[in-house]
């Protein structure tokens, strides 16, 4: 047979990396939102804690960060438990690794809708509160919208290196497809085979993310004319 | 937290008695990487903008899956991956070079960010401006000529910000090297945390080492910027 009876496994994996990927992005882009609001926002303090939060989360590694999180998040966890007297509790590694990179990719989106939010003219907003539109229906109407044609190129980047980044959460021992292949390899002793087809099973979902991509952008580009060149 | 950085700050910062470790390796390999990567992006970026696709294809299908799969697969690729084969193995060279988890690390870094400046520099290399390429042409200047006076130096100039990113990137990127067994900086963070079970101070000395590089590196690159890049500043008067 092709995958030598380990199939199953590396098709469990991948729909693990695709779930983890799916459920950080989420998270990520909700973290984002937050986070640009804060940036724009009035409030000192409030623009101070993102900054604070984006400039060191992007200025060190993803792994490190990963790994710092991990392991303080559990004994943070512990001692809880501890001081409550109820058993130890073990953080999920599916959780544990959504959190983690929910975290980390939410600074990067936070400079994705902080720049898109700020590039939607500020005279489309006055006309909305001329209108008599709530804030939250300017929000959602009128910055909303337009804000997502400038922040998807910066999304779709993002969202690339996201998945490339879920490779890393085998390292905290959660079962993706980086490590049901190398388990496969192990099993089989053909490590050069089972290898690539981990490779190449990250270069179909970015191949397809690139495509929906695509779509996505034509979709919410619609009605913008190009610049004839 | 003291504690921890009296007795460690050395495999910290550059040997853990006797071998180097830490700091000093994570940059050793940035430097080595970001060297490869950029003497073989310069060739292959230009052909990945050749008109024949003899040329063109392979550095498009080449930049594509390096681009398109992580930095730790390719790692583990040339690792474990390329050990296990028997003719590697039956070579003594290839044996004597695959055998060795730094100079894997090296070949896949080296690889990885060279997809990427190939891309990086290919793309300043469209945008050169056509009159500049006419004008050499008229000048009665070869292939080689041009690129070696027109499109490069402007080229890559131009590409210098999106180089810069690649670098820190490429910094960050770094840290899986523990997994092929090289002791860089994640990897005394990582025995620190084992030794000491301090996590929170094992990785955060790491990561605070981490974005000090990174703060110099942007600093040294803007520097470089206004150098380089002064012709571009926008005109005040």
């Amino acid at each position: 047979m092709l995958l030598e009876g380990f199939g199953p496994q590396i098709l469990l994996g991948t729909l693990a990396t695709v779930k983890l990927a799916l459920c950080s992005l989420l998270i990520a882009v909700l973290a984002g939102l937050i986070g640009a609001s804060s940036k724009l926002s009035s409030n000192r303090l409030l623009r101070a804690l993102a900054a604070g939060y984006t400039t060191v989360i992007r200025s060190m590694p993803d792994l490190v960060i990963m790994l710092l999180l991990f392991f303080s998040l559990q004994m943070l966890l512990n001692r809880i438990t501890d001081w409550l007297g109820i058993t130890q509790i073990d953080i999920d590694p599916f959780l544990a690794g959504v959190v983690t990179l929910a975290f980390i990719y939410g600074a990067y989106f936070t400079e994705t809708f902080r720049g898109a939010f700020q590039a939607v003219p500020a005279g489309q907003i006055e006309a909305a509160r001329a209108y008599g539109m709530t804030r939250g229906e300017t929000f959602r109407k009128v910055l909303f919208p337009q804000m997502l044609r400038h922040a998807l190129p910066g999304i779709g980047n993002n969202w690339q290196v996201l998945i490339k980044s879920t490779a890393l959460v085998s390292i905290i021992g959660l079962t993706d497809v980086v490590k049901a292949t190398q388990d496969a390899g192990k099993g089989s002793m053909q490590f050069f085979y089972f290898t690539l087809v981990g490779g190449l099973i990250y270069l179909a979902i970015t191949t397809v993310s690139n495509g929906v991509l695509l779509w996505l952008e034509r979709r919410y580009s619609v009605g913008v004319r190009k610049a004839a060149l | 937290m003291t504690a921890i950085l009296e007795s460690y700050w050395q495999s910290y910062l550059w040997s853990d008695g006797p071998h180097f470790s830490g700091l000093v390796v994570t940059l050793w390999l940035l430097i080595l990487a970001v060297a490869m990567g950029f003497l073989l992006a310069v060739p292959l970026s230009m052909a990945r903008v050749s008109h024949n696709p003899l040329l063109r294809l392979p550095i498009w299908c080449y930049t594509y899956v390096f681009r398109g799969t992580p930095l730790y697969i390719q790692l583990l690729f040339f690792y474990t991956g390329v050990y296990s084969l028997h003719v590697v193995r039956s070579q003594d060279f290839l044996n004597a070079f695959f055998r060795d988890g730094f100079n894997c690390t090296v070949l896949a870094f080296g690889l990885n960010t060279c997809a990427y400046m190939t891309e990086i520099f290919a793309g300043a290399i469209r945008a050169t401006a056509h009159g500049e390429v006419e004008a050499a042409s008229a000048y009665g200047m070869s292939r080689f000529t041009l690129y070696r006076r027109i499109i490069l130096p402007s080229a890559l100039r131009r590409a210098l910000p999106f180089f810069s990113n690649e670098v820190i990137l490429m910094l960050h990127s770094t840290s899986v090297a523990f997994t092929a067994t090289v002791p860089d900086l994640l990897k005394i963070a990582r025995d620190v945390n084992s030794a000491t079970y301090a996590s929170f101070t094992a990785f955060g000395i790491a990561g605070v080492l981490y974005a000090a590089c990174a703060f110099f590196l942007i600093w040294l690159f803007r520097r470089g910027e206004l150098h380089w890049l002064a012709y571009l500043k926008p005109r005040t008067h």
